[in-house]
């Protein structure tokens, strides 16, 4: 699913809401099971939210990952095109593309089923953009499910199931396809 | 004991000290002369009530009166903690946070001092009681207000972090660890430092005065090492605790981190 709207629209805003980071009303379902009777803590290892620029809460890239997906971990930075030691780098010597790219495996080395996505690719140079876009296939093809915010429509919305078009105060359109 | 008594006249001696202040602070424009007075007189008339509090107190040997001075003592303690906070918590939940933590801290550190330590009969025994009491809140006091400042302070600075963990399903105790860990340090330095620095940068207020009342220098040190002793047993306790209560109210059962529940 691809939500795009304008800046101030309630993209992230949305996603945050799914992830249940915020008080919110509505319900939100995960193969039937409603999230209220599901603990926190586990939805959102299911449905995991990546903010647009990943923020750090240790000193090294290692810091945020378990020991036991040190080995995905580090297979997973090379297929996103960064080199297989970055799991070493120190997290404030990061560029912005770098920042994103680990903030999204950080997320998929937890192999979530849903991934909550905001603007993923919007740092990225082309070749970094469509190695991303691999591990989404990847994750789609494995029936996991991706809702991305985006700005602009981008290579995603081709594949995307439903489109959603966001502006302040609601929906605008939503396309099944 | 052979201590000295002191009459009024000995404290207006020591007072003619502030007119000397008080001719510097005009002669150099420092404008420090008004503060100056009111500062000193508030000393002479808190510490004169609290003299006749402590008379009145200490010949009831009443359990009752005792617990409400302690209650008191907690109360002023709590307020005083959160006066100067950055940070603090909306709706009261600072000072019950910190009044609770501390509360707890310096009343059961000082049980534990009366009944295993100093033992006086009855062991609620006000001139004991109370003494202890007031030194154990005072130090945890303004460990408990550093910490909370420091977690406060960088719960707001933090905050995306602490977001990304909870984001990848991180419970939010583990969430806020990287913030308590810093502040609980934060608020056992001062304790830390007035341990380490005891008797060789500065000689403690204690035993100074018990040394002055003519207390053999040897019991006065032992005095001075039990209270150090509970201070930092009791600032250890009220810290932790505090920090505990502020992440609980900081956060709720769906682990979001609530940053809304603090005072803007």
């Amino acid at each position: 699913m691809v939500v795009t709207g304008p800046s101030g629209a309630g993209k992230t805003q949305l996603l945050r809401a799914i992830a249940d980071l915020d008080p919110a009303a509505g319900e939100v379902f995960l193969d039937g099971a409603g999230r209220a009777d599901i603990a926190a803590p586990l939805w959102r290892k299911q449905v995991a939210y990546v903010a647009a620029t990943p923020a750090w809460w240790g000193a090294s890239v290692r810091d945020h990952f378990e020991p036991d997906q040190f080995d995905d971990a580090t297979r997973l930075l090379e297929d996103a095109g960064l080199e297989g030691n970055a799991l070493g780098w120190p997290v404030d010597r990061l560029s912005t593309g770098e920042t994103q790219r680990i903030g999204l495996i950080r997320a998929l080395a937890r192999s979530p089923r849903v991934l909550l996505l905001d603007e993923p690719t919007s740092g990225l140079d082309e070749d970094s953009r469509q190695r991303v876009e691999r591990l989404f296939d990847r994750l789609l093809g494995d029936g996991g499910a991706i809702i991305v915010a985006a700005h602009h429509h981008g290579r995603l919305d081709e594949r995307a199931r439903t489109r959603l078009v966001v502006a302040p105060g609601g929906i605008v359109s939503r396309v099944e396809q | 004991m052979n201590y000295v008594v002191l009459d009024l006249g000995d404290v207006l001696i020591a007072a003619t000290l502030l007119l000397i202040n008080g001719a510097i602070s005009v002669a150099l424009a420092l404008g420090l002369g008004r503060s100056l007075l009111v500062a000193a007189v508030r000393m002479v008339v808190q510490l004169a009530l609290v003299g006749l509090v402590l008379r009145w107190l200490f010949e009831s040997v009443s359990p009752w009166l005792t617990l409400i001075a302690a209650l008191v003592m907690v109360g002023f303690a709590g307020y005083e903690a959160m006066a100067r906070q950055e940070q603090r918590l909306a709706g009261g939940w600072g000072f019950g946070i910190g009044a609770l933590a501390m509360g707890f801290a310096g009343i059961s550190v000082t049980v534990l001092a009366l009944g295993a330590v100093f033992q006086p009969d009855p062991w609620f025994q006000p001139r004991f009681a109370v003494p202890i009491l007031g030194m154990v809140l005072g130090n945890c006091m303004t460990g408990v207000a550093i910490a909370l400042n420091q977690f406060l302070t960088q719960a707001r600075q933090g905050r995306r972090g602490v977001e990304a963990m909870l984001a990848l399903g991180y419970e939010r105790d583990e969430a806020l660890a990287p913030l308590r860990r810093p502040a609980a340090r934060a608020g056992m330095i001062p304790i830390i430092n007035s341990m380490a620095a005891a008797g060789v940068v500065f000689l403690p207020g204690m035993m100074t005065g018990q040394i002055l009342a003519g207390v053999e220098p040897g019991q006065a040190v032992k005095y001075q090492m039990v209270i150090m002793f509970l201070i930092a047993g009791g600032t250890a306790i009220g810290v932790l605790l505090a920090l505990f209560g502020a992440s609980r109210r900081l956060s709720d059962d769906r682990h979001r981190l609530r940053l809304d529940r603090l005072q803007s």
